[in-house]
């Protein structure tokens, strides 16, 4: 099982919860609105995190996405 | 100033600024969302006021019904002042937000955290040893008025000045547009001439930025800046004050909350997001500028749509046990600062300034409780913390 994270750009209005609670997921740009790092991917061990983050987006801009792969 | 009768019905007839909703609004929000989530009044020439959360995000999210025009419910509305870019709508409220924007990233604002840390420090050094003090009026209200003039390059000294514009502003001015209009001109008075210092001699400092910024390769109007500097005059001052005011009226009161982060101070910013979300100080308000429906509610042109981020948290449908605070909430969507494009600005600063403010006092006063007799008073309107809060230590 391979977890990922992704930020709507859209929706994300900068509220910087996610890169408060899981910086090692999510960086800010100039502006401070959100992206993932890289490609979501996220690694063992930061799990929790990347679900903590989905739980405390208020503009419900993060997506934990749950797929199969290496 | 017109008298207002007492409320008889909150569904029908509410007004924000009796004196029960000044105290303790939350039962009658509660009351309204069982019966009637959008209540209505006809005082303030007509206000809708949403109490559930997805009502509240539905308003904040249509920028095409709702304008940010005039954000502020008030009787005999004044003419309406821009404050860019809280009181812009799209397309041009982008432009006016990206250009403030950088100054108030994590990054921008953790530059300005030893200052808030050697502000607390100092405040606390004043009263430390005098047994107690009033945590709203001694610490609170003193920690942001001197961070805001740090930023602004102003001198710190100009606490009281600022905030009686901000009284005259966002209460006083409610009822009576003279008071008002008398603080709109001297704010423009004065950053009128702050801007043409900057002009000659730049500092770093965001007049200075706000002086040098372009907008499409265009220098920004006098009045432009003008605006955004009251705006973060107005909004960046009384609205961290309550804020931090309403976490140590919580500490005073919950010795088990105040143990804890005191112990595990790691908690503090976890704790801080929970007394956001409980205490939210911040009520928005939006103009109809055309009729709708939301949520089965007609929402009529030209009325007024009071925006509580406050009653959105305590909205059982999205907070289990909403009325109870618990320092570790782990899922916590709070709307304290605001959802959609406006969502505020200030809102790392904000929590920078609370963090630091909890972690500063816990270090060297882990123990107090509210005076004997305390008479704990709140503020009106648009922000709501508490104005005088004694506090005795040990």
């Amino acid at each position: 099982m391979v977890l990922k994270v992704k930020v709507d750009r859209e929706r994300c209005q900068g509220h910087a919860r996610c890169n408060a609670l899981a910086p090692e997921l999510f960086a800010l740009d100039a502006f401070g609105n959100a992206h993932e790092i890289g490609d979501g991917r996220v690694p063992a061990g930061l799990e929790d995190k990347a679900f903590l983050a989905k739980a405390n987006c208020p503009e419900l801009a993060v997506e934990v996405i749950e797929g199969e792969g290496s | 100033m017109r008298e207002r009768p007492p409320v008889t019905d909150w569904a029908a007839d509410f007004d924000h600024l009796d004196p029960r909703w000044v105290e303790d609004p939350y039962p009658i929000w509660q009351e309204l969302r069982d019966k009637c989530p959008v209540a209505h009044t006809e005082r303030y020439m007509g206000v809708y006021f949403p109490t559930r959360y997805d009502d509240v995000r539905a308003v904040a999210y249509d920028t095409e019904h709702f304008s940010s025009r005039r954000i502020v419910v008030r009787e005999n509305p004044p003419p309406r002042i821009p404050a860019p870019p809280i009181t812009s709508d799209p397309p041009r409220h982008r432009a006016d937000k990206s250009l403030l924007l950088p100054a108030f990233t994590p990054d921008a604002i953790k530059r300005h955290e030893p200052r808030a840390r050697a502000i607390c420090a100092d405040l606390i050094e004043r009263f430390a040893a005098k047994g107690g003090c009033d945590a709203a009026v001694d610490y609170a209200q003193e920690i942001p008025v001197r961070l805001v003039a740090h930023m602004l390059g102003l001198p710190e000294e100009e606490g009281d000045r600022f905030r009686k514009w901000i009284y005259e502003i966002l209460v006083a001015g409610i009822t009576e547009p003279a008071v008002m209009m008398r603080a709109i001109e001297e704010t423009s008075a004065y950053f009128a001439t702050e801007i043409e210092k900057r002009k000659r001699t730049p500092g770093d400092d965001i007049i200075s930025y706000l002086a040098a910024a372009r907008i499409d390769g265009e220098p920004l109007a006098p009045e432009h800046i003008i605006g955004s500097l009251r705006l973060l005059l107005v909004a960046g001052i009384d609205t961290t004050w309550s804020a931090i005011g309403s976490c140590f009226w919580h500490l005073a009161r919950h010795p088990e909350d105040r143990r804890r982060l005191a112990a595990e101070p790691e908690l503090i910013p976890t704790a801080v997001e929970e007394f956001l979300r409980a205490y939210a100080p911040v009520t928005m308000a939006r103009e109809v500028v055309k009729a709708t429906t939301i949520n089965g509610c007609a929402f009529k042109e030209k009325q007024m749509v009071l925006l509580s981020f406050p009653a959105a948290n305590r909205d059982p449908a999205m907070f289990p046990d909403p009325d109870r605070v618990v320092i570790d909430r782990a899922e916590n969507r709070h709307a304290a600062f605001g959802l959609g494009i406006h969502r505020c600005i200030g809102s790392n600063l904000a929590r920078m300034e609370i963090t630091v403010a909890l972690q500063e006092w816990l270090k060297r006063i882990p123990e107090f409780q509210l005076a004997p007799n305390a008479k704990v008073t709140w503020s009106e309107g648009t922000v709501r913390g508490p104005r005088k809060l004694p506090v005795v230590f040990g």
